[in-house]
């Protein structure tokens, strides 16, 4: 009987792995489909998406020359910007938001409570309803350049970070900070030395959410930046492929390729911290 | 509880440094967030062109906004798609969950592919599932711009590729701290795999279900990148005005297409549309913190 039970429940895990197997498979595919068309050429993109490249249809590394240097503008440029832009951004929300965060948790005056309140206020308005007015805004201060475009991503971003940080500064013992004081540690060194070591778990789950959007974000920066200077990664895919006449699908695949790699090596080199900041940020609704 | 000098280090001191610590954030929030927020309710109250030319004429944007047919479609198409993208990336999600939490081999390698998509961007992810569905679709003659139910389908299809990762992980989370002695309890008790499923793990994994529930739903609502790029709303049907309602165009896409597209853009009503799309979110948003507190105060 018991042994029955048991080879049933063996078999069934069985099947499990193999469905599991299929569904990974298939999970993979598109990604793979993107590399192989990243070498076709591009009327095979579209007649043979799922063959290999063969002798007839490889395109050698074309495709990525023409991506990268396609309607005069250099894709290093587009990735300089996004780089700069999602660290300088996350560098800037990181450390502002946490000193914010701290002040508003434990001095918790009339004013932190509004700016608190105003903070989950601003987590369920959509991007939508400021977009016009925000680039506006952000034009007439002379927002619209990389190195100064993370104004506008702490401002908008700074309801979740604060939030993040409020709830976990609220679970840190207060009497620590208060020993510090009495030894005659004053606000910001208390900050500083003590808090900010102790934030650290928060600090990484909030930077990975926070580089997660920026890089990724495409309206923002489309409707904030001058798109002539100054493209983001997406910003020049969608130019690619969105402009009129025809579209080269193998020079856009070269791209996208190029673009999810680091995504990918990112993703694998610190997947634990990624997982973990995007559950606690999911939580927060 | 605290005395002196210690109530004395939270009031004068710190306080000195408040524009230190809130002064950056407050500054850039105002810039980001409050000023266009105000200046968006103003503006759809108005009709304009610039800014500087706004003049008040009540509420004379949002009755246009209600009656323009393509804004109603995208708000019925919006909805159809949350709504069937919710059920299904949630039994899916779950279902994964459930299998992996099951103590089968190599699960973290199965965690880590499935929930790889999440990362990569909205843009990126149209143009890659364009190009898989163009690519089965031209063997049949057609397109996914070619007919709505395609471009609908395909969607749904790209979103569960990307969320039923994300989803994955909260409801792992929820599974793991379904407590062992109540299933175990379950199962001397003579409960099969199926009524235990039903009766002890879905009640404990409630809190989130709901928040899974919510998110995929304000997601679906959300939906901009995604749309854009796999079919920008085609295929469209020409009205015999001569106006155009794209079959496959979402909220968010039709509100930035009345800001910005090329025929007769009336920001004013846009801005309407975008207040009308806010009150909306929010909604969801507030009827999820209910919920959840309610839920809390029941354990």
């Amino acid at each position: 009987m018991k042994q029955n039970s048991l080879s049933g429940e063996r078999r069934t895990k069985v099947i499990l792995q193999i469905v599991l197997a299929v569904i990974c498979v298939i999970y993979i595919l598109p990604v793979l489909t993107v590399v192989i068309n990243s070498f076709k050429q591009n009327t095979y993109v579209k007649s043979e998406t799922f063959a290999l490249p063969n002798e007839e249809s490889w395109n050698g590394l074309e495709n990525f020359i023409k991506g990268m240097t396609f309607g005069n503008y250099p894709f290093w440029k587009s990735v300089l910007y996004s780089v700069v832009i999602t660290v300088a951004s996350t560098a800037l929300i990181l450390v502002f938001t946490s000193m914010a965060a701290w002040y508003i948790a434990r001095v918790n005056s009339f004013f932190c409570k509004v700016i608190y309140f105003l903070c989950v206020f601003s987590m369920v308005v959509p991007f939508q309803m400021v977009m016009f007015t925000l680039s506006k805004t952000a034009d007439k201060l002379h927002l619209n350049t990389p190195w100064s475009i993370p104004v506008v991503y702490l401002g908008f971003g700074a309801g979740l970070a604060i939030f993040m940080f409020v709830g976990f500064v609220k679970s840190i013992p207060i009497s620590i900070e208060e020993s510090a004081a009495m030894d005659g540690c004053g606000p910001v060194r208390t900050f500083f030395r003590i808090v900010l070591p102790m934030l650290k778990p928060t600090l990484i789950s909030v930077g990975i959410l926070e580089i997660m959007w920026v890089w990724n974000d495409y309206l923002l920066p489309y409707l904030v930046l001058d798109i002539n200077e100054y493209r983001t990664i997406p910003i020049h895919i969608q130019y690619l492929k969105g402009s009129y006449g025809t579209v080269d699908l193998g020079a856009t695949m070269a791209l996208i390729l190029l673009s999810i790699i680091p995504v990918i090596v990112f993703y694998l080199s610190c997947q634990k911290h990624i997982i973990k900041g995007v559950a606690a940020g999911a939580v927060k609704g | 509880m605290h005395r002196n000098p210690i109530k004395t280090f939270w009031k004068n001191p710190t306080r000195r440094w408040a524009l230190l610590f809130l002064g950056p954030v407050t500054a850039a929030f105002f810039i980001g967030f409050v000023w266009p927020f105000i200046q968006g309710i103003w503006l759809s109250l108005c009709k304009f062109r610039l800014i500087s030319d706004a003049q008040f004429i009540g509420l004379d944007n949002f009755t246009k906004a209600l009656e323009d047919p393509t804004f109603r479609h995208a708000f019925w198409y919006t909805a159809l798609f949350a709504v069937v993208s919710l059920v299904l990336i949630n039994i899916l999600a779950f279902a994964v969950a459930y299998v992996l939490t099951q103590g089968i081999k190599g699960s973290n390698i199965y965690r880590t592919v499935f929930f790889m998509p999440n990362l990569i961007g909205g843009i990126v992810l149209g143009y890659i599932w364009s190009m898989i569905f163009d690519g089965i679709l031209s063997h049949y003659g057609t397109s996914i711009l070619m007919e709505t139910k395609f471009g609908f389908w395909g969607l749904i299809i790209l979103m569960l590729w990307q969320q039923i990762g994300y989803m994955m992980i909260i409801y792992i989370a929820g599974l793991q701290a379904v407590p062992e002695d109540m299933l175990e309890a379950a199962r001397i008790d003579g409960a099969n795999r199926w009524q235990t499923l039903f009766r002890v793990t879905i009640p404990n994994v409630m809190p989130s279900i709901t928040i899974c529930t919510f998110l995929s739903l304000t997601n679906g609502f959300k939906l901009f990148d995604q749309n854009m790029a796999l079919t920008a709303g085609q295929p469209f049907i020409i009205q015999p005005d001569g106006s155009a309602v794209k079959t496959t165009e979402m909220l968010a896409l039709n509100i930035y297409n009345t800001f910005y597209g090329s025929s007769n853009t009336s920001p004013g009503v846009a801005q309407a549309k975008a207040v009308l799309f806010f009150i909306l979110v929010a909604g969801l948003g507030l009827l999820q913190l209910s919920y959840t507190r309610k839920r809390e105060v029941q354990q």
